[in-house]
């Protein structure tokens, strides 16, 4: 059995920092600004650069056909590690080898309030690497899952016009319309109302099964138990522990307090 | 996949496996795994950029339409802010001022209003640059693609809203007694020519403006500079005529002044080839590719970088 594990994802001593300028002090006025400037040295600190580091030496090998959780609280790394993984943040040291092009479940980023809904799915699609065929092939099934035309023909109408709801699950629908390798999943994918969460678990039940590897990001304990069967715990930007679902859930809830 | 043998540690290696004991890398390159995020070569670059041109185009497109679409008269106002413009122009420079800058005012009017056109397809192109990159760090972060696609879609934007000005550039011109003739046909090549040398350019100031943000503050002043300096209002030759040549020479070389002379020589009747500097194409052809394709080499380069913000 160990040599059918092929390994899809490697994290290698992964460290990710985040540059933030002009936030050393807590004084924003023009004169802290040119003085932190002038400030000689090297030294990005005393430029007024402060450095965030959010993910500190994580390794982990992830294998194929693998569901994996992570967990952690507000901060504590998870976004960026998944970020990394998918090679869309540099790493400030370590590396991460992955088998093909791991991609983040969600095309939010690419859709604009200002178009229609109709653009917005082939502006997503393509924005995600879709063909302008594959778009057209399954244009009506985005529509269809989206439901948003099920109160009348929003689809034409700017995304603006949309309810939070309505937009959330047409964001949905995009990014969910095309077929991953490695798949990552960042919590609260599934808003909307009842009906509509559950075709996305669904949906997302799917995806899994087509992609080699999935990632999923929750603060949802229950969400993780039903579909991962390995949690990485992260803390504060480090990796504190790395098993199978229930033993590392229930450290984590005494963990939280729970 | 419940068989596999966990043991809940921390250090993944402790797992019986053949694989035990090899390093991550040794590892990675047994079973063919790739370091994510590497930048590809240039050739593959290319490769992925030219795949993904569908998305270049849409996103140029999207943009360009999203900036009107709350407005009553929509879409009319890529015809019409151009056209405003042009009438401002008119009025200060025409009627007010009554300048011809040794011309007459049926060659400055429409000499005017294609410079400043044709300068303010470079400016916005290079604004638009400066920001391709910090402005959408969103999107770098959210999905993969190559990154050069944001400042050429933008170039792109900028390139189909100078199409719009063109038609209220063309009125103008006819307007002033240019009726459209064979040289109107050089247009195109000016514009490609243009396109590929703003595309370098924007390419140039999306990384910079991606590690140095500031830039989008300092870059108006430059560029207002560089248009007084390139002769948007009036003719480099006739203006520095009591001034050494050379002077007037390096102006007339800058790319800006370079596009700017071949459209108005194209669109206008009487300003003829006597206004150009000499060997204009070869300079003119020279500078759209230096730029565009070490804009794009230099663009490439960080290629891994632009998620760091």
């Amino acid at each position: 059995m160990a040599e059918a594990r092929v390994p899809t994802v490697i994290a290698d001593e992964l460290h990710i920092v985040y540059r933030v300028n002009g936030a050393r002090t807590g004084k924003g006025s023009a004169t802290a600004a040119l003085s932190r400037i002038l400030k000689r040295g090297s030294d990005d600190t005393a430029r007024g650069v402060r450095k965030v580091h959010a993910v500190k030496g994580v390794s982990f090998v992830a294998y194929r056909g693998e569901a994996i959780g992570l967990i952690g609280s507000n901060g504590s790394g998870k976004s960026t590690l998944l970020r990394a993984i998918a090679g869309l943040l540099p790493a400030e040291r370590g590396k991460v080898y992955t088998d093909g092009q791991p991609s983040l479940l969600g095309v939010n980023a690419a859709l604009m309030n200002d178009l229609t809904g109709e653009r917005n799915v082939i502006l997503g699609g393509l924005a995600m690497g879709m063909s302008r065929e594959q778009i057209r092939e399954r244009y009506q099934e985005i529509v269809d899952f989206s439901g948003i035309n099920e109160k009348g023909d929003f689809i034409t109408l700017p995304m603006r016009t949309y309810s939070s709801g309505m937009a959330a699950r047409l964001r949905f629908s995009i990014a969910a319309a095309k077929d991953h390798d490695v798949l990552m999943i960042d919590e609260a994918l599934a808003t909307g109302d009842r009906a509509f969460q559950k075709r996305s678990e669904a949906r997302i039940r799917e995806l899994r099964k087509q992609a080699g590897t999935v990632f999923l990001v929750s603060h949802n304990n229950k969400s993780i138990r039903d579909t991962c069967d390995r949690v990485l715990w992260l803390e504060r930007g480090e990796l504190r522990m790395d098993g199978p679902t229930e033993e590392v859930m229930k450290e984590y809830e005494k963990f939280t307090g729970k | 996949m419940s068989e596999t043998t966990h043991d809940g540690g921390v250090a993944v290696s402790d797992r019986p496996s053949p694989d035990d004991g090899m390093t991550a890398a040794e590892l990675a390159a047994k079973y063919g795994l790739s370091v994510s995020g590497a930048r590809p070569g240039l050739v593959e670059y290319v490769r992925q950029l030219w795949g993904r041109r569908h998305f270049i185009l849409a996103f140029s497109q999207a943009k360009l339409t999203a900036q009107y679409s709350k407005a009553k008269l929509g879409q009319l106002w890529q015809v019409a802010t151009p056209l405003l413009n042009a009438l401002v122009y008119f009025l200060i420079f025409g009627l007010i001022l009554n300048a011809d800058r040794g011309m007459g005012r049926e060659i400055y009017i429409p000499f005017l209003v294609t410079g400043v056109f044709v300068f303010t397809f470079t400016q916005s192109s290079v604004m638009a640059g400066v920001r391709a990159i910090s402005g959408n760090l969103g999107l770098v972060r959210a999905l993969h693609f190559p990154r050069a696609s944001l400042p050429i879609s933008f170039s792109l934007q900028q390139l189909q809203q100078l199409l719009f000005s063109m038609i209220v550039l063309f009125a103008v011109a006819i307007g002033f007694g240019s009726y459209p003739r064979l040289s109107w046909l050089l247009i195109v090549p000016v514009l490609v020519l243009q396109f590929c040398f703003n595309t370098g350019l924007a390419m140039i100031f999306a990384r910079l403006g991606s590690k140095t943000p500031d830039l989008a503050q300092l870059m108006p002043f430059v560029m207002r500079t560089w248009m007084y300096a390139s002769g948007v209002m009036f003719s480099i030759p006739v203006m520095l005529a009591d001034h050494p040549g050379w002077i007037s020479d390096v102006l007339q070389w800058n790319p800006a002044a370079i596009y700017m002379d071949l459209m108005r020589f194209a669109l206008i009747d009487g300003y003829g080839s006597a206004n150009l500097p000499p060997h204009v194409w070869a300079v003119a052809g020279g500078w759209a590719a230096v730029v565009a394709v070490g804009g794009f080499v230099y663009f490439w380069k960080a290629e891994e970088r632009y998620g760091r913000g």
